[in-house]
C-alpha cells in the first residue's frame, strides 16, 4: 500500500474494520441437489425484471408489431373471410398466433444477449459461480420467458381492446402463461445454441432473421394446418410454435385443441433446447 | 514452488510476504496455515497449435498476494482461466485449496472470487443489483442478502453510488464494483486478471488500496495477473515472472532484484545485463527493478513480443509522478 495521506482521495480505501465486514468472512451455505436449479432460474428472472423496470422502451417498441398484425392483417382478413377458422372471426383466430409469434421473436434473439454478455465479461463471471451450465441456461431460458410473458400480456390487452373474445378464466390464463414460458424457453435455447455455434452477433442476427419468418409461416399461427400443402404440414408438425399456438387457441378461445400433447411437446422441446445450449456454452467461454 | 522455474526461481527461499492485519486476517491465515491455495502441476493448455501454457508448475500459498507477471500473450490469463475452471484441464493438474479443478468444479468455484480482465458490470443494472445477483448465485440466504451486499459495497467504498446505474460509473468504480461482486460470497481466493488495465493512475492506486484493505480485513489469498511491474513490486508478496507459457523466475520482488544484482556483480560487463537502466556503474551497484529482472530472465524473446514493455515503462513514470 502506498503511504499515508493527509487528505483522503475520493475512492481511496481507509482501513476496513473487520467487525463491519463480518458477513464477508462467512461463506454462504451452499444449496445442493434440486434446490440449485430453481434458485438460479429465480436469480436470472429477477435480473430480467430489474432491467425491464429500469428501461421500458423495449416493452413499448415491441408492442407495435403485434398491434399492426392484429389491426391491419387481422381486421383485413376478417373482412375477406378467405381463411377457414371454424366459425370464429379471423382476428380471434389470429390473436393467439400473434401472442406466440411476438413471444418467439423476443426469444429467438436472446442468443445475442448471451454473446453480448460474453463480450462484456459478464458470462465469464457467471460461469465461475457455482452454477452448473444447464442451470445457467435454464435461468436464461426462463428469464426470456418472463420477458415474453410481459409481451403476451401486452398483446392480450391489445387483442381485448380490438374486441377479440378471449377468456378471463384465471386457470386458463395460467395455462397460457405456462405455454408462453415453455415456448420461449425453447426458442431462446435454440438461439443460444446457435450463438454457441456461430459465436458472433452478426452471424446470429442473420440466422435469427432467416429462421423467424419460416418458423412463423410454417406454423398454425396464421392459418389452420389443414389448408397447408402436405410438405408444409410435415414441417408444421415438428414446429413447436404450432403446439404453442394450439394450446393458446384452445385456452383463450375454447377451440378444439390437444393440450396434453401441446404441453408435452413444449416441455420436451424446452428440455432438449436446454441440453443443446448447455452443451455448446463452453465454446462461448473460450 | 515452481519446480521447473529457472533463473532467479531458485532463490525464492521460504520467505512469505508478511500477512499483516486485524484479527480476521489472523484467523483466516491460521485456518489456512500451511495450506496451498493454488497448486498447478505440469499444466499445459493449447489453442489449436498455439501453446498458451507449457508445463506450468505453480504454488500459491494461503494468505499471500501472488502476482503472475508477464507481457500480453505470456499465458497469464489462460493459466487463470484453467484455475477458475473456465477452461477444461485434466484431473490432477490444478487444485484450489486441495479441490481438483477438473473433478470438483463446483467446490472450486465456491472458493473463488473472480474479476476478469474486462470491465464487466452489467450496465443495465444498478451497482447494488449487480452485487445482489452474485449474492443470489452464491446462495446467500434472503435474510442476510441485503446486509451482505451492503457490506461488500461498503468495503469498496461504493455505498453512496450503490443505487446508481452501473453505466454511470467510471472505470475505477466499475472495477471496485466487480471487487464487491467477488467479495460478497466470502471467497478464500480472490483472482484478479489484470485488475488495473485501462485505468488511470489514481484509479489504479485506489483499486489496489481496496484490494489490500479487504485482504487485510479478511485474510484471503489473492492471485493477480498484471503486466505493470511497479504494481507487483509495491503490492505483491511473491511474484512469478511468466513468458511464453512458462514461469521464468519466482520469489519476493526484493529477492528477485537482489539476486539479479548479485549475478551482475559476479558477471560485470555481461552483454545486456543493464536492462532498461543506466550505464556500467549503475549496472553493477544500483538495485535493479523488477522489470530488469524480467528482461534478464525472459531474454531476447521479450523484445519480439511487441510494445508491452515500452508501455510498462511509460506507466511506471506516470505512476511514480502521481505517487
Amino acid at each position: 500500500m502506498s503511504g499515508t495521506r493527509a487528505v483522503q482521495r475520493p475512492g481511496s480505501a481507509e482501513a476496513l474494520d473487520p467487525a463491519r465486514l463480518d458477513l464477508l468472512l462467512k461463506p454462504p451455505r451452499a444449496r445442493t441437489g434440486w434446490q440449485v436449479l430453481p434458485a438460479r432460474v429465480m436469480a436470472m428472472c429477477v435480473v430480467e425484471l430489474q432491467k425491464l423496470r429500469h428501461d421500458r422502451t423495449e416493452l413499448y417498441t415491441r408492442a407495435i408489431q403485434p398491434a399492426l398484425w392484429l389491426l391491419i392483417f387481422g381486421e383485413t382478413f376478417t373482412r375477406i373471410r378467405a381463411i377457414p377458422t371454424g366459425g370464429i372471426p379471423y382476428i380471434d383466430f389470429l390473436a393467439p398466433g400473434i401472442i406466440a409469434q411476438s413471444a418467439m421473436f423476443i426469444a429467438i434473439f436472446y442468443g445475442i444477449m448471451i454473446i453480448w454478455e460474453r463480450d462484456a465479461g459478464i458470462l465469464t463471471k457467471l460461469l465461475v459461480t457455482p452454477t452448473p451450465r444447464a442451470a445457467l441456461i435454464s435461468g436464461k431460458a426462463f428469464a426470456s420467458g418472463v420477458k415474453a410473458l410481459i409481451q403476451a400480456v401486452v398483446v392480450i390487452v391489445i387483442a381485448a381492446a380490438l374486441g377479440v373474445g378471449l377468456t378471463w378464466n384465471p386457470l386458463k390464463l395460467l395455462g397460457v402463461a405456462v405455454a408462453v414460458v415453455l415456448g420461449s424457453a425453447f426458442f431462446s435455447c435454440l438461439s443460444m445454441t446457435i450463438a454457441g455455434i456461430v459465436l458472433t452477433r452478426d452471424r446470429l442476427m442473420g440466422i435469427g432473421q432467416a429462421i423467424t419468418m419460416p418458423l412463423f409461416f410454417a406454423s398454425n399461427a396464421l392459418y389452420p394446418v389443414a389448408i397447408m400443402p402436405g410438405w408444409l404440414q410435415v414441417i408444421s408438425r415438428i414446429n413447436p410454435l404450432s403446439y404453442q399456438v394450439d394450446a393458446l387457441r384452445g385456452l383463450l378461445l375454447g377451440t378444439p385443441s390437444h393440450l396434453l400433447l401441446d404441453y408435452g411437446v413444449l416441455a420436451f422441446a424446452a428440455v432438449v433446447g436446454i441440453a443443446a445450449a448447455s452443451s455448446v456454452l463452453g465454446r462461448l467461454a473460450r | 514452488m515452481t519446480d521447473r522455474a529457472t533463473g532467479a526461481a531458485g532463490t525464492a527461499g521460504d520467505t512469505t510476504g508478511a500477512v499483516t492485519g486485524g484479527d480476521a486476517a489472523d484467523a483466516g491465515a491460521d485456518a489456512d496455515a500451511g495450506t496451498e491455495a493454488v497448486s498447478c502441476r505440469g499444466l499445459d493448455y493449447s489453442f489449436g497449435d498455439t501453446k498458451a501454457v507449457c508445463d506450468l508448475d505453480l504454488s500459491v500459498r494461503a494468505g499471500e498476494v501472488f502476482g503472475l507477471l508477464g507481457p500480453n500473450g505470456a499465458g497469464k490469463t489462460t493459466a487463470i482461466r484453467c484455475i477458475t475452471t473456465l477452461l477444461p484441464v485434466p484431473a490432477g493438474m490444478v487444485r484450489v485449496f486441495g479441490h481438483d479443478a477438473a473433478r470438483e468444479k463446483m467446490a472450486v468455484r465456491r472458493l473463488l472470487g473472480y474479476v476478469p480482465q474486462q470491465l464487466s458490470a452489467d450496465a443495465q443494472l444498478t451497482g447494488r443489483e449487480n452485487v445482489t445477483l452474485f449474492a443470489r448465485v452464491f446462495d446467500v440466504p434472503r435474510r442476510e442478502r441485503a446486509e451482505r451486499v451492503a457490506q461488500a459495497l461498503e468495503a469498496v467504498d461504493l455505498t453512496g453510488a450503490a443505487d446508481r446505474m452501473a453505466k454511470t460509473y467510471s472505470g475505477g468504480m466499475v472495477r471496485r464494483l466487480e471487487l464487491a461482486q467477488a467479495l460478497v460470497s466470502a471467497p478464500r481466493l480472490l483472482m484478479l486478471d489484470e485488475p488495473t488495465i485501462g485505468l488511470d493512475p489514481i484509479a489504479r492506486t485506489s483499486v489496489w488500496e481496496h484490494i489490500n484493505a479487504v485482504r487485510r480485513a479478511t485474510g484471503m489469498t489473492v492471485l493477480v495477473t498484471t503486466h505493470y511491474m511497479d504494481e507487483a513490486e509495491q503490492y505483491c508478496d511473491r511474484v512469478g515472472l511468466m513468458n511464453r507459457g512458462r514461469i521464468h523466475a519466482l520469489g519476493t520482488p526484493d529477492e528477485l532484484r537482489a539476486d539479479l544484482r548479485e549475478r551482475r556483480r559476479g558477471a560485470p560487463g555481461e552483454p545486456g545485463a543493464g536492462g532498461a537502466t543506466g550505464g556500467p556503474a549503475e549496472r553493477d551497484d544500483a538495485m535493479p527493478t523488477l522489470e530488469d529482472v524480467f528482461r534478464e530472465v525472459a531474454g531476447r524473446g521479450l523484445d519480439e513480443e511487441g510494445g508491452d514493455f515500452r508501455d510498462v515503462r511509460n506507466t511506471r513514470r506516470t505512476a511514480s509522478r502521481v505517487g
